[in-house]
């Protein structure tokens, strides 16, 4: 027994290697995975495999295929803008999650995220995440913002790109005071009821911007409606599109600013 | 007069003084000599072709037909040079025979325009994409774990005729609230920010200071640093120091009035 056993997972080990040269020669493989890919067959590290992985990548794409190597220092950016970006896809993720058991009216909204939190595998878990990934995302992008400024990367020729992110920091902050009231309990009514009173003191046309934004003169279920559909669809809509250019910009501009 | 460059130069200076030296030891006639008078063209011939190994002799048969046909017959077809005989006048008139010597040097940039330095570059895979998966993963385990053993908080149904005491906006929002304490809700609420976010756009349009290095921008970097600190200071406040009423309280002595 003790003799055949090496034997046998050397066979095994073959049997194995066989097959995966076999899957990886096949057209179907080699129709997926483009040539740089790691998983293609006697992937080398080579530059112009180096090349090909960024380039053949609908998501690395985003990227050129090299960077200015003060660039990738984790010390100049600390990752922020990536960060955020990567936040926003986690609530994105759980944000989908969550909507399978939310109902946006005022009779119904409070029971949902407590049967959501009582009831349903990973409810809490995946609620948990959500709201803790918003707060650190209002916080990532506003560092963000300061490392920006303080690295003097709004000047010439990112000027533009600044204004984009400014906008960009008031949609992210939108997207979490939108998403506070869903909850529908004492803290989302109350926070809001201040937030909008505040909004409601706009010179000239602040009743009406106050109206807009309550459907109606008092919170209730338009206000939850409407809220909801801004949380869910048109400010993430809105988001995409300035993140599109955001991004686009910082390669137009000629990459990251710096080295200082 | 452009400036030679160092390289360039060391190497004239070399062959300069390499032909000053072989016209001192072999005592030849002047090469300048040789080629205004026809009758030492023999002399001259053999003098660059012993001395200067560097010329290969079939260089200089050429040189020399060329010379005959220009000197009897200008309009000679380009034939005749192949059958031309072996009289010929030197061409080479440089220091040692040389056929060719350093008239001008002309840099890049006088005739081109270019723009674009080469940079330090690496390549964005493996090195970016690395950082930025690792910054991925650490994120989503710090939201993951955080998720685990703290709860989002759920209050108790909304009620729109129990107002909580205090009822606070979203912790971003406190420094608004907390300047509502001291301002006109207008301008605490509408004004200042409006200015605020307007005046964060306008950055690179009013910083008119071409420079990112810090110690150019001390006072830009004073003031983005007061602006944020102001903020950050009214947001605190408006967490932690303020109870019942939104009056001031410490939080040590009557508890934290503060959800997230």
């Amino acid at each position: 027994m003790a003799k055949t056993a090496p034997r046998r997972s050397e066979q095994l080990s073959d049997k194995v290697s066989e097959v995966t040269g076999k899957v990886q020669d096949s057209q179907a493989w080699n129709s997926i995975f483009r040539p740089g890919s790691i998983f293609r067959k006697g992937y080398t590290d080579s530059p112009r495999n180096r090349s090909y992985v960024i380039m053949n990548s609908v998501l690395y794409h985003l990227h050129p295929v090299k960077v200015k190597r003060h660039a990738v220092k984790v010390s100049y950016t600390l990752c922020l803008g990536g960060l955020s970006f990567f936040l926003f896809i986690l609530l994105t993720v759980t944000g989908i999650f969550l909507m399978f058991f939310y109902r946006p009216t005022a009779a119904q909204a409070w029971d949902d995220i407590y049967s959501l939190q009582t009831a349903v595998a990973f409810g809490l878990l995946v609620r948990n995440m959500h709201r803790w990934g918003a707060h650190l995302m209002v916080l990532s992008v506003f560092l963000h913002m300061a490392r920006v400024f303080y690295h003097g990367a709004y000047k010439p020729p990112r000027e533009f790109n600044w204004v984009i992110g400014v906008m960009l920091l008031q949609f992210t902050l939108l997207l979490s005071f939108t998403g506070y009231l869903l909850p529908w309990d004492q803290l989302a009514l109350w926070a809001v009821t201040v937030g909008t009173n505040m909004m409601g003191y706009t010179p000239v046309f602040g009743k009406q911007v106050r109206f807009v934004l309550l459907g109606g003169f008092e919170i209730g279920s338009n206000t939850l409606l409407r809220w909801y559909v801004l949380h869910v669809l048109m400010l993430p809509f809105v988001t995409v599109i300035f993140m599109a250019i955001h991004f686009w910009r910082v390669r137009k501009d000629g990459g990251i600013s710096g080295p200082l | 007069m452009t400036e030679i460059p160092e390289h360039l130069r060391k190497r004239a200076e070399a062959a300069k003084a390499k032909a000053e030296g072989k016209k001192a030891g072999e005592a030849a006639p002047a090469a300048a000599d040789a080629a205004a008078a026809p009758a030492a063209m023999a002399a001259a011939a053999p003098a660059g072709g012993g001395g200067g190994d560097k010329i290969p002799d079939y260089l200089f048969d050429r040189g020399r037909s060329a010379a005959q046909n220009a000197g009897l017959a200008v309009a000679a077809p380009a034939g005749a040079v192949a059958t031309a005989p072996a009289d010929t006048r030197p061409v080479a008139s440089g220091p040692g025979g040389h056929t060719q010597r350093l008239l001008t040097v002309v840099k890049s940039g006088s005739i081109q325009d270019v723009r674009a330095t080469p940079q330090d570059k690496v390549h964005t895979w493996p090195h970016l994409i690395v950082a930025e998966f690792v910054a991925a993963l650490l994120i989503t385990a710090f939201t993951f774990i955080f998720s685990v053993f703290v709860n989002a908080p759920l209050l108790e149904l909304a009620n729109l005729n129990r107002t909580p005491n205090p009822s606070k906006a979203p912790w971003y929002f406190l420094g608004l609230q907390e300047l509502l304490t001291m301002f006109h809700p207008m301008v605490a609420g509408v004004t200042i920010p409006g200015m605020g976010l307007f005046v964060l756009g306008m950055a690179p349009y009013v910083d008119k200071n071409p420079s990112n290095k810090p110690e150019d921008r001390k006072f830009t970097i004073a003031l983005m640093t007061v602006f944020l600190m102001f903020w950050a200071v009214l947001v605190c406040i408006g967490s932690f120091f303020r109870g019942p009423g939104f009056n001031f309280v410490f939080p040590w002595t009557r508890g934290l009035f503060f959800e997230l």
